[in-house]
């Protein structure tokens, strides 16, 4: 479902197997005890780089798991699944150490989501889509998804188009768009490029506590609905 | 005062006339009016594209009614209660919504033309202007401000509309962001906006999740469009600070 494996100072985290890697529970519990053992290994200069087999980064939420107990149930397999889905989000946002996500595929709905908790989004250049799909199946979208998309994606025209045009958003676009840092050739070079700056980035040794404080500091709506508080002071290297 | 077309699932309303289409409490009645046929007549997936005939789109506010003697804050009041009402209808409207900017827009109109989804506007003549700092009028801060922000994000073309109070034409709008697409002359722009919306259209969208979608988007101009600070309209959280 997911390995973590650590070269040196960076983490990386695979959602295996050439399947559209839908988040249902098994998945999450998968992808959040990875996230635990990463924040418990962390040191100064430590990074993670999300990435996936296959052709789909995450094609979103197991809306096939939500649907099996019939359909008097979907709406709270569904509600279960977002909710599994929130500490998924809060983890990333409190991460000790910046997050790169290598987009290597289609990532839709929370797989879109997925990917934009990172720090940083590199994403491969072909016929993979960010797509926000729940206008076109008829779901809203909750709350901390629209949070998350205001803080992350700031131009109003991205934002509906995203949102409420399900724009399916290839690299290059969603580069101008201000979604994705920079878009790559194969799946191989987006991965590369993300070990790249993970090293740079890594080779700044921050503290990782501080990191996070920022982090969450400028995303404070997301982390409000997420109950993620912060603190102000933590220990300074002066 | 204003018409209401439908073309296939596309209602094209319009303010007709030669004039300025001055928003007057009939005009805003008018077009309220229409936005109800519009939710009433709308059986699927729809679309709204909203036009206007002459040389202007809609020179704001009436003005020259407002300044009758000794009525201009209670008529200014009325005015701003009846276009806050048709924004936040317009933000509520369970189907896309394309404004086709046919001739000269400002103040009021020029919030009435960014509470729509899509904004096309015509390049040959007409221009997008807030001419509040130049008539020494306050730009109503809680909504206005507020729809503003929620539609153009970069601050320098949010300054040039408020601060500057600069003359925009569809070039320059496009340029900062304000608009998404240009076109030869009004027909031209009413054109693509149906073509944009019939493609809309064929998306199939369930028409109460999309304005659902649109009304949390836009939940900080919700949020603000029950005051007016400017015609003393104050809002009761405020208060109470």
């Amino acid at each position: 479902m997911c390995t973590l494996e650590q070269r040196g100072n960076l983490f990386f985290l695979t959602l295996t197997g050439d399947n559209e890697h839908r988040l249902g529970p098994t998945l999450f519990d998968s992808i959040r005890s990875a996230l635990a053992q990463v924040k418990s290994q962390a040191t100064p200069g430590s990074a993670l780089i999300t990435t996936a087999q296959g052709k789909f980064f995450s094609n979103g939420l197991d809306l096939a798991w939500a649907q099996a107990a019939g359909s008097s149930s979907f709406r709270d397999r569904l509600s279960h699944l977002l909710d599994c889905f929130k500490p998924i989000v809060a983890d990333l946002l409190s991460l000790p150490m910046p997050t790169i996500a290598a987009v290597s595929g289609h990532a839709a709905a929370a797989g879109f989501m997925l990917a934009i908790s990172h720090d940083y989004v590199l994403m491969k250049n072909d016929r993979s889509v960010l797509y926000m799909s729940e206008l076109d199946i008829g779901l809203s979208f909750p709350d901390y998804f629209m949070a998350m998309m205001k803080s992350k994606i700031s131009d109003p025209a991205a934002r509906r188009d995203v949102m409420l045009r399900a724009k399916k958003v290839k690299a290059e676009e969603a580069v101008r768009m201000g979604i994705v840092d920079s878009a790559h050739d194969s799946a191989e070079s987006t991965v590369k490029a993300a070990v790249l700056l993970a090293e740079q980035l890594s080779g700044r040794k921050w503290n990782g506590e501080v990191y996070a404080e920022i982090r969450k500091a400028m995303h404070p709506e997301v982390c409000g609905l997420l109950g993620l508080s912060h603190r102000a002071v933590v220990a300074p290297r002066l | 005062m204003c018409s209401l077309e439908k073309r296939g699932n596309i209602f094209i309303l319009t303010l007709t006339g030669p004039g300025e289409h001055r928003l007057n409490p009939t005009l805003l009645d008018a077009i309220s009016a229409a936005l109800s046929r519009v939710r009433a007549e709308s059986s699927m997936s729809s679309a709204l594209i909203t036009t206007a005939e002459g040389k202007f789109f809609s020179n704001g506010y009436d003005l020259a009614w407002a300044s009758a003697s000794g009525v201009f804050l209670d008529r200014s009041k009325l005015m701003s209660s009846k276009l806050r009402s048709l924004v936040a209808d317009l933000i509520s409207l369970p189907m896309p919504t394309i404004a086709a900017i046919s001739g000269h827009c400002s103040a009021a109109a020029a919030i009435i033309a960014l509470s729509h989804d899509y904004v096309l506007m015509r390049n040959d003549r007409g221009f997008i202007y807030m001419p509040e700092l130049d008539i020494g009028i306050k730009i109503p801060d809680w909504w206005f401000v507020a729809l503003i922000r929620s539609k153009i994000g970069a601050p320098r073309s949010q300054r040039e509309l408020m601060l500057r109070a600069a003359k925009l034409t569809a070039h320059d709008a496009l340029n900062w962001g304000i608009i998404d697409s240009a076109h030869n002359s009004t027909e031209e722009t009413v054109r693509a906006a149906i073509r944009f919306g019939d493609e809309l259209v064929g998306r199939k969208w369930d028409g109460h999740v999309y304005a659902q979608i649109r009304m949390r988007m836009l939940a900080d101009v919700f949020d603000k469009i029950g005051c007016d600070e400017s015609v003393g309209e104050v809002s009761h959280t405020r208060s109470r600070l």
